[in-house]
């Protein structure tokens, strides 16, 4: 349900205008009119809400219902600049008012110490850009929490010996318990490892007007129907409406930024529903549009004074994207774990968070979790043993036999920031407005590889000692396609090295502030979620610092 | 409960006036208004949008190769040929095309196979498996296998995709038939449920630090 929002005119100079509406987008909302600014919110997509929400695996799985759309933004991929790329689906985003927080699967760990300071610690890494970050764990570890707090996130605190340092504990319990954490507890803990409760931003306990999650089994994918996932929609949006200086406008695809003859954006241009233009003013612009778009709208957003694209005086804008690398191992047990229900992941373990370039011959580290993520068609199309047949009485039979006593090992982990690995724009393919189609340039850099295996290594060794019936997985190979999108404007003391400050502030432009995805500098060990919005928080105190000192508008 | 109500109820649901209370109450209510629905949906004959009788027949008899009828319901109980027919005039508009002309490619893969038959339907089960063996390229199988990309498949991976929607979709969209999918691979047919879920969560104490349970042992 749409609160009553102030609807101001596009010549209207508001505060702020912020591009997007997704994980960092709804907070920056949310802070940034909490704080006393006019704020207008552009957001691509159609504004949804819970009732809008379905089972209907046809809307998720076909129709592209809470997605960008294959057909509207066609995209193209290629492994390497000297290639011509074919057009090729490369990349899944939410394009809706919430973006992606409202499909995730809501994994929520903290990112480690030593995902800040990497760089230093195991030194450079041959064919990557491994750099650190201009802040530090104990910078963003107040912001963490407030994620745990004001956005929702359910855990056990103290429960992994890895986990980082915290002021505060979980503000709620972990979600119950399902037969695959279990059976992925007992066999941690046989091999001497440490899982504990997954932490995801799922309601545990009824919560600010929302209710606890009901364990209908339709999750990742899928909009939360009783709002218990925490989504930037339910979570930081409808604080943003309530503050009565926010508007959220949907159906506003952003595709330049306005600028003056002195450097200065101005706002932010969009089409409207009808394909008409408009220009929102403001008084500075954040763009949260995630990790491809916002550097495709500064590629898009080149003119005289910046030719090479907005911010991209280091010429380094859409590149050192990082996917996180990894993938699946799947088993199969003796007993129904009947894991359809409920929630996706509740256990995790973290210790290959950190491992050792000399021991093990590679860069790298991550995390294991103990899930299913599929619905009964996702599962026949991709559940089924590898040798099933697609079709007939045996696929029935393995069908009837399987659904209910499967569960997943998703291993994740880092990927490395390489340079060629980017989105760029398209020379020939456009989008249905008639502009440059993303253009994805990846291939995983060979210790990415090097760690998936070893991963998926471990995820066999636990089955095993799970004593599970059977297990497969598949050698880990190059990506093709992305749904987290990391590192493409990152931030950094250097202007010739980053895009952005530790203020989320562009190098070149004094009243653009980036944050999303493509702020990260490093990809951590394989959900960005949590970090991208401890950002969001902090980007909104120090924005927040700046415009009251007068150093955005001056 | 109508569905409109249903729709209404969800929507109090996730704002929220009073949590605790939906949480208490909804899903005994949306049982309800899931039970009514389905019986007011019952009562309505099927009829075809986009098939003729005679396509319906023949896409039908595919369907039902793809989960065949043995001991449990497959996709002719399912009634899956009238969630692709329903398909085809509205979220799968686009394969339109791939069936007008893979039916008639259809009928003549049959007489090709068969000289002197023209209709699948009239086959016996191991000829018609011949034919659709004839047409099946095997795809590798991905992770997400399925996406609808509208004139990238032949006729038979669209009509085996469309087949295996429509007979485990949640029965309120229109495919799976009395859930007969759904009561196959042992999902209940529940909107909400709670724990222990399975085998191996039935019995388990609650959270334990390991250095807790290394003092026990």
């Amino acid at each position: 349900m749409m609160v009553d929002q102030p609807r101001y005119k596009t010549s209207d100079e508001v505060d702020f205008v912020i591009v997007g509406s997704g994980a960092a987008g709804g907070i920056l909302a949310k802070e940034l009119s909490t704080n006393g600014f006019r704020v207008v919110v552009l957001e691509q997509g159609p504004y949804l809400t819970e009732a809008d929400f379905t089972h209907n695996e046809i809307e998720i799985l076909a129709l592209d219902k809470l997605t960008n759309h294959p057909k509207l933004q066609p995209t193209t991929v290629r492994k390497t600049p000297d290639e011509k790329a074919k057009q090729q689906r490369a990349l899944v985003y939410g394009r809706c008012v919430g973006g992606t927080s409202v499909h995730f699967t809501a994994n929520f760990w903290r990112f480690h110490e030593i995902d800040f300071i990497e760089r230093s610690k195991v030194g450079p890494v041959p064919g990557a850009g491994l750099m650190d970050w201009p802040i530090t764990y104990a910078d963003l570890e107040p912001y963490y929490t407030k994620v745990e707090w004001e956005i929702g996130v359910s855990g056990q605190a103290g429960a992994s010996p890895f986990d980082p340092p915290r002021s505060k504990p979980y503000p709620m319990p972990p979600l119950p318990v399902k037969s695959s954490g279990v059976i992925f507890e007992r066999a941690a803990r046989k091999l001497g490892w440490h899982p504990y409760p997954a932490p995801m931003a799922i309601l545990s306990q009824a919560r600010a007007g929302r209710s606890a999650c009901v364990n209908c089994g339709f999750c990742l994918g899928f909009g939360c129907e009783v709002g218990a996932k925490s989504s930037s929609l339910v979570a930081a949006i409808r604080v943003a409406e309530r503050t009565g200086r926010c508007e959220i406008r949907p159906n506003s695809y952003v595709h330049r930024i306005e600028m003056d003859a002195n450097g200065r954006a101005t706002g932010a241009v969009y089409f409207d529903e009808k394909r008409a233009v408009h220009l929102q003013k403001a008084k500075a612009v954040v763009v949260c549009a995630n990790g491809a778009e916002t550097p495709r709208l500064l590629l898009l957003s080149a003119n005289k004074q910046f030719p090479n694209g907005l911010a991209n005086s280091s010429g380094i804008v859409g590149k050192y994207l990082m996917f996180n690398s990894g993938g699946v191992v799947t088993g199969q047990f003796e007993h129904p774990l009947n894991d359809y229900k409920g929630y996706a992941v509740s256990r995790v373990l973290h210790d290959f968070y950190e491992l050792d370039p000399q021991k093990v011959g590679f860069y790298g580290g991550g995390g294991l979790d103990a899930r299913f993520d599929f619905t009964p068609i996702s599962f026949a199309f991709g559940g089924l043993p590898p040798g099933t047949p697609r079709w007939g009485k045996d696929f029935k039979a393995a069908l009837a036999l399987d659904f209910n006593r499967t569960m997943e090992i998703f291993c994740h982990g880092t990927s490395l920031p390489v340079e060629n690995n980017s989105f760029s724009l398209d020379p020939d393919l456009k989008d249905a407005w008639g502009l440059p189609a993303l253009r994805l340039t990846y291939k995983d850099h060979p210790d990415d590889l090097k760690l998936g295996n070893w991963m998926f290594a471990r995820a066999h060794e636990l089955f095993d000692a799970a004593g599970a019936q059977k297990k497969w997985s598949f050698p880990a190979g190059e990506q093709q396609f992305g749904v987290h999108l990391l590192g493409t404007c990152r931030m950094g003391n250097d202007p010739k090295t980053s895009v952005i400050n530790a203020d989320h502030r562009t190098h070149d432009v004094k009243n653009l502030f980036l944050c999303d995805g493509s702020s990260l500098v490093t990809s951590g060990r394989g959900q960005p979620t949590m970090t991208i919005e401890a950002l969001a928080f902090r980007a909104a105190d120090r924005i927040t610092a700046l415009a009251k000192r007068g150093e955005i508008s001056a | 409960m109508s569905e409109l109500n249903r729709r209404k109820f969800l929507l109090r649901a996730g704002t929220g006036f009073s949590a605790a209370w939906v949480t208490a109450n909804w899903p005994a209510l949306l049982s309800a208004a899931t039970h009514a629905h389905n019986a007011a949906k019952a009562a309505t004959p099927p009829k075809f949008e986009f098939f003729t009788p005679e396509e319906a027949a023949e896409v039908e008899a595919i369907t039902a190769r793809i989960v065949p009828t043995d001991d449990t319901p497959g996709a002719r109980e399912a009634g899956v040929v009238y969630f692709i027919d329903h398909g085809l005039v509205t979220f799968g508009a686009d394969d339109q095309k791939t069936y007008r002309e893979g039916l008639p490619e259809l009928s003549a893969r049959v007489s090709e196979l068969f000289p002197g038959v023209i209709k699948f339907s009239s086959l016996t089960a191991e000829q018609q498996d011949a034919v659709l063996h004839s047409f099946d390229e095997s795809a590798p199988a991905g992770r997400r296998g399925f996406r609808a990309r509208p004139g990238a498949q032949n006729f038979f991976e669209t009509l085996r995709q469309h087949t295996i929607a429509g007979f485990l979709i949640d029965p309120e969209y229109g495919g799976n038939r009395d859930g007969v999918g759904w009561k196959l691979i042992g999902r209940e047919r529940e909107h909400v449920f709670q724990s222990p879920f399975g085998y191996y969560d039935k019995d388990y104490p609650g959270w334990q630090s390991a250095a807790k349970e290394a003092d026990k042992t």
